[in-house]
């Protein structure tokens, strides 16, 4: 196999899977396509979480943004269903980015705990005001129209639009990591300051990166909001103790500042939920603040960091067998 | 903004309003009080600090349950909540202390997420007070009223933040707090056991906190998802008044009161939390961009 082949086939084996799966698991479609959405989440985080080393807890903004959004577009805007749908998810990603951008310039001023708690205050803030502003529903929450087709057409769609979210996220972070703006993130990330002193717009690349972060979480948003049904502004749109934490959790879980880790810690920490979740009979959240605590304490660098650690061959580093203890 | 108007025509509703706001307020100092002491000893930011408030709050509604007086539920809450800050020392917290100041961040988010499901899931999610049996007093011929529980609270706050500080000044423990404070390795090199500092650290923060909660809950409501809020106020007034002020938390809590009262009055009450956060990130990016001219930056 030619280097670009072996590089190639494990995506496409991914993509044929994923395309399959709805068939092969007809009753999961729905569970499916959340594990897309999830994939999505903590591959945004990741990009100024892990890559840019600014941990935000309010990223679930650009979420509740995109789908408060879409559902005025498909409530107000009467193009029918599917223009509507799309032109809502559209302009979602478009308001999501501008708010990211305008805000870019203050919050990501901040730096290290000041940004996380700043952060968090955004997320609830928007939620808190959605909740009070009647044009969008208020407390009692939105509900985007009814699909005009039967059940299971509604579920494929969205199957594969969040399929698509997810490659989308995927490819294009694939592509940017490669390139100088993964490698000035990844600067900032290290040292500001001296990336700042060598040159580096550090303002413009950090409200860059929180702007990829915000198109495709306003894109999902329509999506999450579309699948739900329903809209809450504190329960859904802007969950910050659900997907809010969620993206955190899952993003280290797999392994901060890594293309891949928050991908496969979406996958792990998304099937266990589903799996053992219901049986915890209403503990969840419980078990999810523990969960948090015992990967922060005992597993900070996530599967793909512990495995690195272990395993640096697989990673492409090579270890010098002949000081081979000197590692630390 | 026809709330405004009346404010204008009726300027005495503006003075119960700062009334209550700094009663108020001196709540918020006690667990400001506490979270800056954590802070500048131990280097951690608990985010759970709202958690320990609602926390006491159950306690105290417990005594007063069991059917003793409401008074009891302070010292009860904070020797309660001190038990829990010093078991939540012994199994999470001293494995962050020296770490990076993300890792603490996260733990005790998790906490917080823990503590908060934890009581959601045990005491239920309804809303609770505890009666305190006390009156109204009315001022300016009943323009103003002033329920006597407030004045009572606002007392029990100052009194217990005298105690804390008297505690740190004087005693041979709150003294080695202050050294550690100001240099662990020497301390340590001095012969003080930091580990048991921070212990007694986290755990004074726990009982204060506690404390404060038994209060609010006698004064108004505690409910299980309160406690996010006190985290931020608290964070917010040790943002604006630095680390080791005293006088500064305290003229910043009871400005932060007054504040909230007035913005939930004019604004509508639904959008009083959502003024707590917004100020939250207004004060954050208002005092870095102040810093930014000098190429600092909030450390």
């Amino acid at each position: 196999m030619s280097p670009l082949a072996r590089r190639l086939a494990p995506l496409l084996a991914i993509g044929a899977v994923a395309l399959v799966a709805p068939m092969l698991l007809p009753a999961f479609k729905t569970q499916l396509s959340f594990l897309w959405i999830m994939v999505c989440f903590a591959l945004t985080w990741d990009i100024i979480g892990g890559q840019m080393g600014y941990n935000s807890f309010g990223n679930v903004l650009f979420l509740g943004v995109g789908m408060y959004l879409c559902a005025v577009v498909q409530r107000d805007a009467e193009l029918g269903y599917f223009p509507g749908l799309f032109v809502g998810m559209a302009l979602g990603a478009i308001l999501a980015v501008a708010v990211a951008a305008v805000l870019g310039s203050g919050i990501l001023g901040l730096r290290g705990h000041y940004f996380a708690i700043g952060t968090l205050g955004l997320g609830i803030a928007a939620g808190e005001i959605a909740s009070g502003w009647d044009y969008i529903g208020a407390g009692s929450g939105l509900v985007t129209p009814q699909y005009p087709g039967d059940v299971d057409t509604r579920k494929m769609l969205f199957y594969y639009s969040s399929f698509a979210l997810a490659a989308a996220t995927f490819l294009t972070l694939r592509h940017i990591y490669g390139g100088r703006f993964g490698l000035a993130i990844n600067a900032i990330r290290d040292d500001e300051d001296k990336a700042e002193a060598m040159g580096l717009r550090t303002t413009r690349y950090k409200t860059m990166a929180w702007c990829v972060s915000a198109v495709f979480l306003g894109v999902a948003g329509g999506i999450v909001g579309n699948m739900i049904g329903f809209i809450d502004p504190r329960d859904v749109a802007f969950a910050g103790p659900t997907f809010g934490v969620w993206m955190v959790l899952m993003a280290i879980l797999g392994g901060r500042g890594t293309l891949w880790g928050p991908v496969v810690g979406a996958v792990v920490f998304h099937v266990t939920q589903e799996l053992f979740w219901t049986y915890l009979l209403g503990w969840q959240r419980v078990a999810l603040g523990l969960l948090i605590v015992v990967v922060v304490l005992f597993f900070p660098l996530g599967i793909l960091g512990w495995l690195r650690e272990r395993r640096p061959e697989l990673f492409g580093h090579r270890v010098d067998e002949a000081d081979g203890g000197a590692r630390p | 903004m026809s709330n405004l108007d009346l404010l204008i025509q009726a300027p005495v509703l503006s003075l119960q309003l700062l009334i209550d706001g700094i009663l108020v307020g001196a709540v918020f100092a006690l667990a400001a009080y506490g979270m800056a002491l954590v802070w500048g000893v131990m280097n951690v930011i608990n985010i759970a600090q709202g958690e320990f408030v609602m926390l006491g709050g159950y306690v105290a509604l417990f005594v007063v349950q069991a059917g003793y007086h409401p008074a009891l539920g302070v010292p009860a809450a904070a020797a309660v909540m001190f038990a829990v800050g010093w078991g939540l020392y012994r199994v999470v917290i001293y494995r962050v202390v020296d770490k990076d100041l993300f890792i603490s961040l996260l733990a005790t988010f998790g906490l917080s997420i823990l503590l908060q499901q934890f009581a959601n899931q045990v005491f239920g999610a309804d809303v609770q007070t505890v009666d305190s049996g006390l009156g109204t007093r009315f001022l300016f011929g009943g323009m103003v009223t002033v329920a006597e529980i407030k004045l009572v609270a606002f007392a029990a706050a100052f009194l217990l933040g005298g105690c804390l500080v008297a505690f740190l000044r004087r005693s041979r423990l709150g003294q080695a707090i202050r050294a550690t404070a100001q240099n662990a390795r020497a301390a340590r090199i001095l012969g003080i056991d930091t580990d048991r500092v921070y212990a007694a650290t986290f755990a004074l923060n726990a009982a204060i906190c506690g404390a404060a909660g038994a209060l609010v809950i006698m004064t108004w409501i505690v409910h299980p998802y309160l406690g996010l809020v006190y985290t931020v106020r608290s964070f917010m007034i040790v943002v604006v008044a630095g680390l080791g002020n005293l006088a500064a938390v305290i003229v910043a809590a009871l400005g932060l009161g007054a504040a909230e009262n007035f913005a939930g009055f004019l604004l509508g009450a639904e959008y009083q939390a959502a003024f707590v956060f917004s100020l939250l990130v207004v004060i954050l990016v208002f005092r870095n961009r102040r810093l930014g001219r000098q190429r600092k930056y909030l450390k």
